[in-house]
């Protein structure tokens, strides 16, 4: 007898009129946001493309940022110190937001019981729907007064690390301040990605941990982190794309000034939403390409951060 | 017989009093030295006292562990210092929570829903004015944004869950991104096309820009909840003979009506608050403005922002008052959409 293997058919799809119709619709609406993303780059891109080519290279490193409304004397448009200005923050916003992220994740994950558990997490996802406006709110009315003493602290007993160097004894509104303010609303997305991909740590993997006699933090050394590894470094990237792209939070609190200035401690600093903002309501049209050029730039900034990110995090949280 | 002894129940996991006695003598000696550190240091105020005690307290513990183990006092230590951190990064939401509320309180009359600031200027006693004009701006905008996107974002958690085709790890993608597009980008971009084609600021600019905003997450709850829908129900619908289009309208969209309003809720309280992209688009008023195609038009975020930018005490005061209507149309939002997205799971 000879028993032949099965083959696998040709399987073909003939869809009703109607389907075709209605997948046609849903495609169509799927595709909106596709649309929608290409539009925003490419309008920015075309908008602000005569600043580009008028400046090239040199609007993203020029030092200067002035609008004349005289004709004899030129305007000058260039973004580099607003620019250097939202990576120093964005990058303080994140040193102090993923340690805390992923103790806040561990804690609630691993250490926390029942009903703190429950409270916290709930905290959590209330956090991370609290808008930016009442996080700059709280920033300069309230935190301000904090940041400011920790801010002189620094300066006075660690003024000799370069960073900590000022000149005048103005410690409000600095990058710093701004700094700390981006962290408390990086911190819940960090937090929420850094726990979903804690909490999918193959449960045997730590229970053989325990078995071989591991303590807690041994189990969460060994196993938890370096499984979290990329899940955590995906959610500090959508972090800071939340940060580098925050207009009203730190437009509130930080002062803006254009000059290079790494001096963090001090009332000055640079941010390009906040730029924009600030300097939308009173421009020429000449300003306002400009600025629509540094929507442009602030826009590819970010949404390369969130692209890699979001690749990252798919990539670990899928089931 | 003999006496016997009754054994006494003891209980081991009672603390003793001479235990009681020197965790009671470790608080104090905290107490003590950080009020020596703070008399004699930079640490100052609320902030610095609360480190001062934190550090301090697990000092005091770390050193009442000498006795462990290597292994359990490594062990120890990493809790203390994790909870420790937990512990700062919950405490400025308490802070924003905690601030919002008692600020916001002091304005909080029942003048600040019913009247606008047609008649009253900012630095007017708190009991004139009011905020109703904001409060419907935000409602009519975010209304328009939600009836254009809410059916937007349902289609490609249709396409994505039902469709699957050949672009679905595009939308996904795309869908992803667009979540961290700034929101200043986004009213940017319809101030650079709608707002110039239409002259000027008006409810469906800010509507449009909101929308951009709050489609991506619409459209991720959408796909999130349309998983759920169990594949039995398709192949049972299909194989009674009903098309594709049938089964999805009839029956797959309908098992999650609940949660699909969950999705529209968390849209809407993605973008209630937004500030910048208004700031743009929407521009400011003082009383409502009836016209959604033309004309600024003034909103919740707005309001907060400019009285803000005033700073005068009573202005500051309308500030933390629109704040807190803010939070809690935001938390009321929230606990609907939960309540709701419960629903669907049992």
């Amino acid at each position: 007898m000879n028993i032949v293997a099965p083959v696998k058919r040709e399987m073909h799809v003939v869809h009703s009129r109607g389907d075709k119709v209605f997948r046609g619709i849903v495609t169509a609406g799927a595709l909106t946001s596709l649309i929608i993303l290409g539009l925003i780059g490419s309008f920015l891109f075309a908008r602000g493309a005569q600043v580009f080519s008028q400046y090239g290279l040199k609007f993203i490193t020029g030092t200067n940022w002035s609008s004349s409304l005289d004709e004899g004397i030129a305007s000058e448009f260039g973004m580099g110190p607003m620019l250097v200005g939202t990576i120093i923050v964005s990058t303080i916003a994140l040193l102090f937001a993923v340690p805390m992220s992923i103790a806040g994740a561990l804690y609630i994950e691993f250490y926390a019981a029942g009903r703190v558990r429950r409270i916290l997490s709930g905290l959590l996802d209330l956090a991370a729907a609290i808008p930016s406006l009442i996080f700059g709110l709280w920033g300069i009315q309230v935190f301000t007064n904090f940041g400011q003493n920790w801010a002189e602290f620094l300066a006075t007993r660690l003024g000799w690390f370069p960073l900590f160097n000022t000149i005048s004894d103005n410690y409000g509104r600095s990058p710093f301040v701004a700094g700390c303010v981006l962290a408390s609303m990086v911190v819940p997305i960090t937090t929420s990605v850094a726990r979903e991909v804690y909490s999918r740590t193959p449960r045997e993997l730590i229970d053989t941990c325990y078995a071989l006699g591991g303590s807690k933090w041994g189990a969460i050394k060994t196993v938890v982190l370096p499984f979290g590894k990329s899940g955590v470094v995906g959610g500090a990237m959508l972090g800071l794309g939340r940060a580098l792209g925050e207009t009203v939070a730190v437009y509130l609190v930080l002062n803006l000034n254009f000059r290079y200035t790494f001096r963090i401690l001090e009332s000055e600093g640079g941010n390009v939403a906040s730029l924009i903002a600030t300097r939308f309501g009173e421009s020429t049209s000449e300003e306002l390409t400009a600025l629509v050029a540094a929507g442009f730039v602030l826009f590819l900034l970010t949404l390369s951060v969130n692209m890699v990110a979001s690749t990252i995090v798919t990539r670990t949280t899928r089931k | 017989m003999s006496d016997v002894t009754i054994p006494q129940p003891t209980r081991p996991w009672q603390r003793k009093r001479s235990e009681v006695a020197r965790s009671g003598a470790s608080l104090a000696l905290v107490g003590l030295l950080s009020f020596g550190i703070v008399l004699f240091t930079g640490f100052a105020g609320v902030d610095g006292w609360a480190v001062c005690i934190m550090l301090l307290f697990i000092a005091a513990l770390i050193y009442r562990g000498r006795k462990l183990s290597k292994k359990e006092r490594g062990n120890a230590t990493v809790q203390l210092v994790i909870t420790a951190a937990a512990v700062l990064a919950f405490a400025p939401w308490l802070s924003i929570l905690g601030s919002v509320l008692y600020k916001g309180v002091v304005g909080l009359r029942l003048n600040f829903i019913t009247s606008d600031m047609r008649t009253t200027v900012p630095d007017d006693d708190l009991s004139m004015g009011g905020a109703l004009h904001a409060v419907l701006g935000s409602l009519l905008m975010v209304s328009i944004a939600t009836v254009i996107t809410l059916p937007l974002g349902i289609l490609s958690g249709v396409y994505l869950t039902e469709i699957k085709g050949r672009f679905t790890f595009l939308v996904r993608f795309v869908v992803q991104s667009m979540s961290g597009v700034p929101s200043i980008v986004a009213g940017l971009f319809i101030f650079t096309t709608y707002n110039s084609l239409t002259n000027g600021p008006s409810a469906f600019g800010g509507a449009l820009a909101l929308g951009i905003l709050m489609l991506p997450t619409v459209a991720r709850t959408s796909e999130e909840v349309l998983k759920l829908v169990p594949d039995d129900l398709r192949s049972a619908s299909l194989a009674l003979g009903a098309r594709q289009w049938r089964t999805t309208l009839m029956v797959v969209l309908p098992t999650v009506r609940s949660g699909l309003i969950t999705a529209g809720i968390l849209g809407v309280a993605r973008v209630i608050g937004e500030t910048a992209p208004l700031l743009l688009t929407a521009g400011s008023n003082s009383a409502f403005w009836f016209n959604p195609a033309k004309g600024p038009i003034a909103s919740l975020p707005i309001y907060v922002f400019g009285m803000l930018q005033i700073g005068t005490e009573y202005a500051v005061n309308r500030a933390w008052t629109g704040a807190l209507v803010l939070m809690l149309a935001v938390f009321a939002l929230f606990f609907t959409a939960r309540k709701l997205g419960g629903k669907d799971k049992r």
